[in-house]
């Protein structure tokens, strides 16, 4: 540590990049940066259309989004692809709790990337969700759900979920399960397009060699085709826990997993810089956090191990987790609630909290050096309204935290007694983890 | 990637990495590769070329400038990894790379892994087949740190036996997560080990579990002093520097380390196969999953320059994208798979295989999705790939080679990987030109040559009741053959 101590914090003003933003003539936000240097461009429509939105018919807002480039306007499956491919662009679509989207890269060549902005265009406002996509997406998202239910990971992570959030729209997997995907129907995908694929639900993101005129008709150019529509209500809030809850899933792997979770904190949350610099002492910074120090550096249990906040819309999920073989897993378990309760308790050290902020402030450039971390960005900062600033602030924030906000922000937010705990493996005696909670946490 | 909401597993380039989950799909290769525009060596900075220089104690050094972003990031590669090892010590180059951060002379465990994050670095390291190699992203300014350390470390480890006991316990926790309790990377590890017959190929690059069990401090204590050494070794530095202060430094810090000698491995090849060669993997599952490959040759290697060119081609026509053939006739056509991947790489230090996977649709069977398979096969012999379908690649392969300069990791990977599997560089350059001149009849010739059924193995997962069945102990299946 000694040598680098000196170099600490110099030259590392690294400029953010400026963000432009405006709206299209049918209300989505834009958010754009120029970066003129590779002869590319990334554009990303976000839409508030994740799952939290399924409205009951769980996992429809998933298999909608991943019908939009089976077949939309005059093309099948194929020849999407085929003009996408073609030109040498790449299409992705994907949704989560709270975000759905459709993204392209494309070369700024005139023929490329025409043709993909008329291909997405198409995709996001005129996906046809003929019956035989519908069936066959049906099949893929099945498959996909029967392999979750042999991966004892897949397993416990969805289970954390239904257990933290109860009746909350976050506590069902975007997926859906297998009865509720069964059950969707064309009318069920057709409105919820109809619903959630508006103009007013939209943000686009550019970051690419285009000027600021370019931008402007590319980003009306895809959401040419979208209604105006109505940005959806607000989610309801997350409600804390109530008590802890143990639960064990018998499955026949050589690991147990552990997942221990809580509602954690909200995008633009008060809190949000001092507990993310928290809990990145606590299990955030990989192999020089509090938690992998203590699980996997002095004892071998584990080779994965982290905490982390996911903030949300609403308040998203704190999370702890680890894989250990499953006569360990109490073991495993104890060790990481000591570390938990005693970062609560006492807050990082002073040595800790420099070391995490010098990691993260000096990590900063790291963050938006290529276009495609700078376009997830604009995405994150247009769909939860954040700041236009927050980029360039970031380090500023960071550098605020103290030791006595993180250590009160902790204890305000995250309560050890009321965790939710899910083990998934062979349960034995030993490692059965409730038997070994002491009082305060258990049931 | 036909498969892109539920991704197919292939693992036989798994890179194993020390601290993080580091997948490499087999054909990540073919993306890599697309990422730079250097002709030969060039001393002209201002073009943003690409430097080498061998320093006096044999360590090569490349250095790619890329002022885009004022970071860099430095890797160093060691020629060794899983295809390296024999019986008994399989996973020791993978256990080796996770003790090069427990401690040196100069630096206690752990402290290398604080001073790099101090400095707001992102580290790590992985094990391929053919490589052991470490990276460190930072600003560009920190460049000295990573150097000072990774020489340091080169030389100088520890090797603790305390620490050893503990890290190798940390590796086969790794081992159960990523294979153990994987059933479709179960199958892929023993379809490996049952097709290869001698080559090291056949060994996962995280070791039979009995071998870590068995493993000793002293195994890395001969394979750190037989491998790490600065004449064994190459740093790569792409990022915002000027290469003649890259180098500069890199003497500084790696020209006083002595050279070893260090021995070129035994060729092992494969004998040719005689004959189709199939494997039950009984798991407990819920999904049929079934993977079958073609032993293929690789860059030089080959009977002709082209051939793994023509073949690199060949899996982009099955599997380059959503308009690709498996996407195209067996995922939406047929419908008999819910999931296909074909996959080959031409860049390796041993002859590989071209492999294809699938997760066969609900109503139909394992059997059914490999004679589609080997019909998409059969036809690539018969009939001459469309003009349209070769455009397509070849435009997908020029526009990913720009896609690629977005990051400087990979593009350090390329040149770090090219060099280690004992090519050149400079290869890269040439990639998208090789790749352009392949023709329609050599598609179809390699197919005939290679794509033949007595060089065939095919292995199908046969799922076990989740229920009440137990995890069958390491050691019962078909790879123990030492």
């Amino acid at each position: 540590m000694v040598f680098c101590s000196g170099l600490l914090l110099a030259g590392w003003a690294t400029a953010a990049p400026q963000i432009e933003t405006w709206q299209t003539a049918n209300g989505a936000k834009v958010l754009y940066v120029e970066a003129p240097e590779i002869e590319m461009v990334d554009v990303r429509i976000v839409f508030d259309a994740g799952s939290a939105r399924d409205g009951g018919k769980q996992g429809v807002t998933s298999f909608t989004n991943s019908l939009l480039s089976e077949g939309a306007g005059d093309w099948n499956a194929y020849q999407i692809a085929e003009r996408i491919e073609g030109v040498g662009a790449q299409l992705e679509t994907g949704s989560l709790r709270d975000m759905a989207w459709v993204s392209v890269r494309s070369l700024t060549e005139s023929k490329a990337l025409s043709t993909t902005l008329e291909t997405l265009a198409a995709v996001v406002a005129e996906p046809r969700f003929a019956d035989e996509d519908i069936e066959r997406q049906r099949q893929s998202i099945l498959a996909g759900l029967v392999q979750d239910e042999q991966s004892p990971g897949s397993l416990g992570k969805k289970r954390l979920y239904q257990l933290v959030f109860g009746d909350h729209p976050y506590a069902g997997d975007p997926g859906g399960s297998i009865e509720s995907v069964k059950a969707i129907t064309r009318k069920d995908i057709v409105a919820t397009h109809k619903r959630l694929y508006v103009a007013k639900n939209a943000q686009v993101a550019i970051v690419g060699a285009v000027s600021r005129q370019q931008a402007e008709s590319i980003a009306d150019r895809v959401t040419s085709g979208l209604e105006p529509g109505q940005a959806v209500p607000k989610l309801p809030p997350v409600r804390p826990l109530q008590a802890a809850v143990d639960e064990q899933i018998p499955f026949p792997s050589t690991q147990s997993h552990l997942y221990i979770g809580q509602p954690g904190m909200r995008r633009g949350d008060p809190d949000y810089f001092t507990l993310y610099v928290g809990n990145h002492i606590l299990g955030g910074s990989g192999l020089v956090s509090l938690l992998s120090h203590e699980v996997r550096q002095k004892r071998g249990l584990s080779y994965s191990v982290y905490s982390f906040f996911l903030p949300m819309r609403q308040i998203g999920l704190f999370q702890m987790g680890l894989q250990t073989k499953n006569d360990q897993a109490g073991e495993a378990l104890q060790v990481v609630r000591e570390t938990l309760k005693r970062f609560i308790r006492e807050g990082p050290t002073e040595k800790e909290l420099e070391a995490a902020k010098q990691n993260i402030t000096g990590g900063f450039p790291l963050r938006i050096a290529s276009n495609g971390k700078i376009v997830e960005y604009l995405a994150v900062i247009g769909f939860y309204d954040l700041p236009l600033d927050y980029l360039d602030s970031f380090t500023d924030k960071v550098t605020a935290v103290t030791r006595e906000q993180v250590q009160d922000a902790f204890q305000r937010r995250i309560d050890p007694d009321r965790l939710v705990r899910v083990q998934v493996g062979r349960i034995t005696p030993l490692a059965q983890v409730s038997k070994q909670s002491d009082a305060d946490s258990s049931k | 990637m036909a498969s892109e909401r539920m991704p197919v597993i292939i693992e036989d380039a798994i890179l194993q990495c020390h601290g993080s989950i580091y997948k490499e799909r087999m054909y990540l290769m073919r993306r890599l590769i697309t990422g730079l525009v250097l002709s030969a060596l060039c001393v002209s900075y201002a073009q943003a070329g690409v430097v080498e220089q061998q320093l006096d104690n044999g360590m090569k050094v490349i250095v790619k400038q890329d002022r885009r972003a004022p970071i860099a990031v430095s890797q160093v590669w060691y020629k060794v990894g899983s295809s390296y090892e024999f019986g008994g010590i399989t996973g020791v180059s993978h256990v080796l790379e996770h003790m090069m951060f427990k401690g040196t002379k100069n630096h206690p465990p752990g402290e290398f892994s604080r001073i790099i994050a101090a400095n707001g670095g992102d580290e790590n390291a992985f094990t391929g087949r053919d490589y052991t190699a470490y990276f460190q992203t930072m600003a560009s300014d920190r460049l000295e740190v990573s150097f000072e350390l990774e020489a340091d470390r080169m030389r100088n480890l520890l090797l603790l036996p305390e620490e050893f006991a503990k890290e190798v316990e940390v590796v086969k926790e790794e081992r159960r997560m990523r294979t153990e309790d994987k059933p479709q990377s179960l199958t892929y590890e023993r379809f490996l080990a049952g097709a290869y017959e001698s080559s090291p190929n056949r060994n996962p690059v995280i070791g039979w579990m009995a071998d870590l069990d068995s493993m000793q401090v002293e195994d890395l204590q001969v394979w750190y002093r037989k491998w790490y050494a600065p004449n064994n070794a190459t740093l790569v530095v792409v990022g915002d520097v000027e290469p003649d202060k890259v180098i500069a430094l890199a003497q500084r810090h790696f020209g006083p380390l002595k050279p070893e000698q260090v021995a070129r491995p035994k060729p092992r090849m494969e004998p040719a196969q005689r004959g189709t060669k199939r494997f039950t993997v009984k798991v407990p599952a819920k999904q049929p999953y079934m993977v079958l490959g073609y032993k293929t040759p690789v860059v030089g290697k080959a009977d002709e320059a082209w051939e793994p060119y023509a073949l690199e081609m060949l899996a982009y026509v099955l599997d380059g994208g959503s308009s690709a053939r498996l996407s195209n006739n067996l995922i939406r056509g047929s419908k008999l798979a819910v999931a296909a991947d074909a996959s080959y790489s031409a860049f390796s230090r041993l002859p590989g295989m071209l492999v294809m996977d699938a997760v066969p649709a609900p109503d139909t069977t394992v059997d059914v999705v490999e004679k589609a398979l080997l019909k998409e096969v059969e036809r690539f012999k018969t009939e001459l790939v469309s003009e349209d379908e070769m455009e397509r690649v070849r435009n997908q392969i020029i526009a990913a080679k720009v896609y690629e300069k977005d990051s400087v990791f990979y593009q350090a990977m390329l040149l770090g990987q090219l060099e280690t599997v004992g090519l050149d560089w400079r290869l890269a350059d040439d990639y998208v030109d090789h790749l352009k001149a392949v023709t329609a009849e050599q598609i179809r010739q390699v197919a005939q040559k290679y794509l033949v059924e007595d060089n065939l193995s095919v292995a199908v997962l046969e799922p076990l009741p989740l229920g009440d069945s137990l995890v069958k102990p390491v050691g019962k299946g078909i790879a123990h053959a030492h």
